[in-house]
């Protein structure tokens, strides 16, 4: 029987596709306006969520290193927008100088927390990523003395939001005839940046990089006995995968206008590894899949479940925050007993968990 | 000289309830080399239960030290009861999957543990209830308090018990056998599953007793707390060499005393007001006596963390690990 939709005998079947949902996503912001401009932020969130998960797909999908510490070069990126664009320091740097400096710094993050832990292996490397998240974090909170660095628990405020050629992304704006409000801007500006990222990563996936990557990933000395330079590519796989979470980091300043150590909190790298987890390590599109799920589903819940239990018990007993993490944790542990490639496999990676042998 | 000694007995107080839950890591990663991530939510358990049981009971007149024993008493079955769950449900049929998979779940049953333990005692930061009387001694200048020996002794107490258990019983040699090859033993006629859960239930009731110990020692308990505290364990266990059950209880006491010493030193340390030229350029700071602290004791928190990656990177196999430096 010949599928319906052969695309290998008809290939505009596949621009067409891709048409039609770039259509569709360009249509979203308006759609979600009307039920409420908070889906909108919702929405440019659950992009943001999808850049990190995007990002540590690079390091625990590509690479196989399982980073628990992401959301420190998150905060680096984040920390570093809002040190240069906000009355702080009273620095106000353009968004297009400082985001490729934030990523940057979060780059030279990545190679700081990736030369000495590269001989670890597995879990060794888990913990102590996550013990170097830990470390940021506290740094955030403790650098106002002597020297008022991070301004520590108060956070920074009054962040510069992106501006382009007088085009101010926080404020509403008319054009073509259409109401455009800030965050149906930033939605805009979200999916461009994602797009980009994408890709960046699908070239990267099938590139001699990527390829390598897989090797090490399925075995290092394997891969070492090919010539392939396995410090150099583990290194360049943190390195890139702090690059995009400090491009996430940075956009996350300037959308939400304020910044402190709260935001970036281990439960923050968790989520963005249940993420990666439940769409598919290695699989670039169940990753996006994922992030948009984790981030989608405990919002509705949170539309629902209150207004269901006012009306069930008459008072609210388990709160939406509750629920969101706890869909979180079962995520994880669901996925890794029924499904441990995830929604959406990448071809190797099914392989590789079905194995009965211990990687 | 009696800051540092008074230093020195925090840390050992601390220290001998990091080794209490480090065995715990220990004698599960000696098994079957998953780090039980959810090993601290089980600590912070045995803390609420215990907080639970004790304030229930506050009005009935016992003897404090009943009420205590009666805390402790409910705190240990109930946790030993999510360890067993926690093997059972969610680390058992991974058994044979990839190691990254278990501690992915183990990152998950974390999670849960913690927001349902939120969904039973709230968010809030819980008061302990004080029923014991603390004395305080006088040693040299330093003071100890009846509550840090009573901690310090059980610790040494269980420590002691479980060495017994782990080195001179059947249920300890099987477990050995077990951590050293799960194939062989099973031909040997070891109930390879049953071993497995029992390592669980014995780390989690060793958890139960230091969540009271930890949540009477600071007077307060709350759903976050055993995430930290289970880090700061689990880098005691690496300190020592994971997999040792001896290594764990040394690297709990050095981390506790490093910890404890580096918080009552770094200020000192790291005042730049007292290195000559570098006061010459803090002038403004330092006059008067002033200061110029670069670091506070507020990075205690650091040190764990810092000494994890430390041992990891100079000297994986830990002071006393022996066979394990292949794993890291």
């Amino acid at each position: 029987m010949r599928p319906l939709f052969d695309t290998r005998s008809n290939p505009a079947l596949v621009w067409a596709g891709v048409a039609l949902a770039a259509l569709a996503l360009l249509w979203l912001p308006f759609a979600l306006a009307q039920v409420g401009t908070s889906w909108v932020r919702i929405a440019n969130y659950a992009i943001l969520y999808a850049l990190l998960a995007l990002g540590l797909n690079i390091v625990v999908g590509f690479a196989g290193l399982l980073d628990l510490g992401y959301v420190a070069f998150y905060a680096v990126g984040a920390y570093t927008y809002a040190l240069l664009a906000s009355p702080h320091f009273g620095l106000h740097l353009p968004f297009w100088v400082v985001l490729p400096i934030g990523a940057l710094v979060a780059a030279l993050f990545g190679v700081l927390l990736g030369a000495p832990t590269l001989k670890l292996r597995g879990d060794y490397l888990a913990i102590v990523t996550l013990g170097f998240g830990e470390i940021v974090r506290i740094f955030l909170n403790n650098l106002s003395r002597p020297v008022n660095l991070t301004n520590g628990p108060q956070g920074i405020a009054r962040i510069d939001p992106f501006s382009l050629g007088g085009v101010d992304f926080s404020q509403p704006q008319a054009f073509l005839g259409l109401a455009l409000s800030g965050p149906i801007k930033y939605y805009y500006l979200l999916l461009a940046v994602l797009v980009a990222i994408l890709v960046i990563n699908v070239r990267l996936q099938n590139s001699r990089i990527g390829r390598a990557w897989e090797a090490v990933r399925e075995d290092e000395i394997a891969a070492r006995a090919m010539g392939i330079n396995t410090t150099h590519l583990k290194l360049l796989a943190f390195a890139m995968g702090a690059t995009f979470g400090g491009v996430a980091g940075g956009m996350f300043s300037a959308i939400q206008g304020f910044i402190s150590p709260e935001s970036f909190v281990l439960v923050e790298s968790i989520m963005v590894v249940a993420m990666v987890v439940l769409g598919g390590m290695g699989n670039i599109w169940g990753v996006i899949l994922g992030a948009l799920l984790l981030s989608f589903v405990p919002e509705i819940l949170r539309w629902t479940v209150e207004p269901l239990q006012r009306a069930l018990l008459g008072r609210m007993i388990v709160e939406p925050e509750v629920i969101r993490m706890l869909i979180f944790g079962l995520a994880l542990v669901l996925v890794m007993r029924f499904r441990p490639a995830g929604l959406l496999p990448s071809a190797v990676r099914k392989r590789e968990l079905t194995d009965d042998r211990a990687a | 000289m009696d800051i540092f000694l008074q230093q020195v007995i925090n840390g050992l107080t601390l220290g001998s309830v990091y080794a209490v839950v480090a065995l715990g890591y220990t004698m599960v990663y000696g098994i079957i080399q998953l780090i039980n991530f959810a090993h601290g939510e089980v600590v912070m358990i045995g803390a609420m239960v215990a907080f639970s049981v004790i304030t229930a009971l506050a009005g009935a007149g016992l003897p404090p030290l009943a009420l205590v024993l009666l805390g402790v008493g409910c705190a240990v079955p109930v946790c030993m009861l999510v360890g067993y769950a926690m093997e059972r449900l969610a680390y058992r049929p991974l058994r044979r999957a990839p190691r990254l998979a278990p501690l992915i779940t183990a990152i998950g049953v974390s999670i849960i543990l913690q927001h349902l333990a939120m969904l039973v005692w709230t968010r809030n930061v819980i008061a302990f209830p004080q029923i014991i009387q603390t004395e305080i001694y006088t040693l040299a200048g330093a003071t100890v308090t009846s509550v840090q020996l009573a901690i310090v002794a059980l610790c040494v107490t269980m420590m002691a018990g479980l060495a017994w258990l782990v080195y001179r019983t059947r249920l300890g040699t099987a477990m050995r056998a077990t951590a050293q090859n799960p194939q062989v033993a099973g031909l040997m006629g070891v109930d390879i599953n049953r071993v497995i859960a029992a390592t669980f239930v014995i780390g989690a009731a060793l958890a139960a007793v230091a969540g009271v110990m930890v949540g009477t020692y600071y007077g307060i308990a709350q759903y976050t707390m055993g995430s930290i505290l289970g880090l700061k364990a689990f880098a005691a266990a690496v300190l020592g060499g994971i997999g040792n059950i001896p290594g764990a209880m040394v690297g709990g006491v050095l981390l506790g005393i490093v910890e404890a010493l580096g918080a009552g030193y770094i200020g000192d340390l790291t005042d730049l007001c007292q290195y000559g030229w570098l006061a010459g350029l803090l002038a403004e700071h330092c006059a008067e006596g002033g200061h110029f602290i670069l670091f506070g004791s507020n990075y205690q928190d650091v040190f764990a963390f810092v000494v994890l990656i430390l041992v990891l990177v100079f000297r994986p196999s830990g002071l006393l690990g022996e066979r394990v430096g292949d794993r890291a």
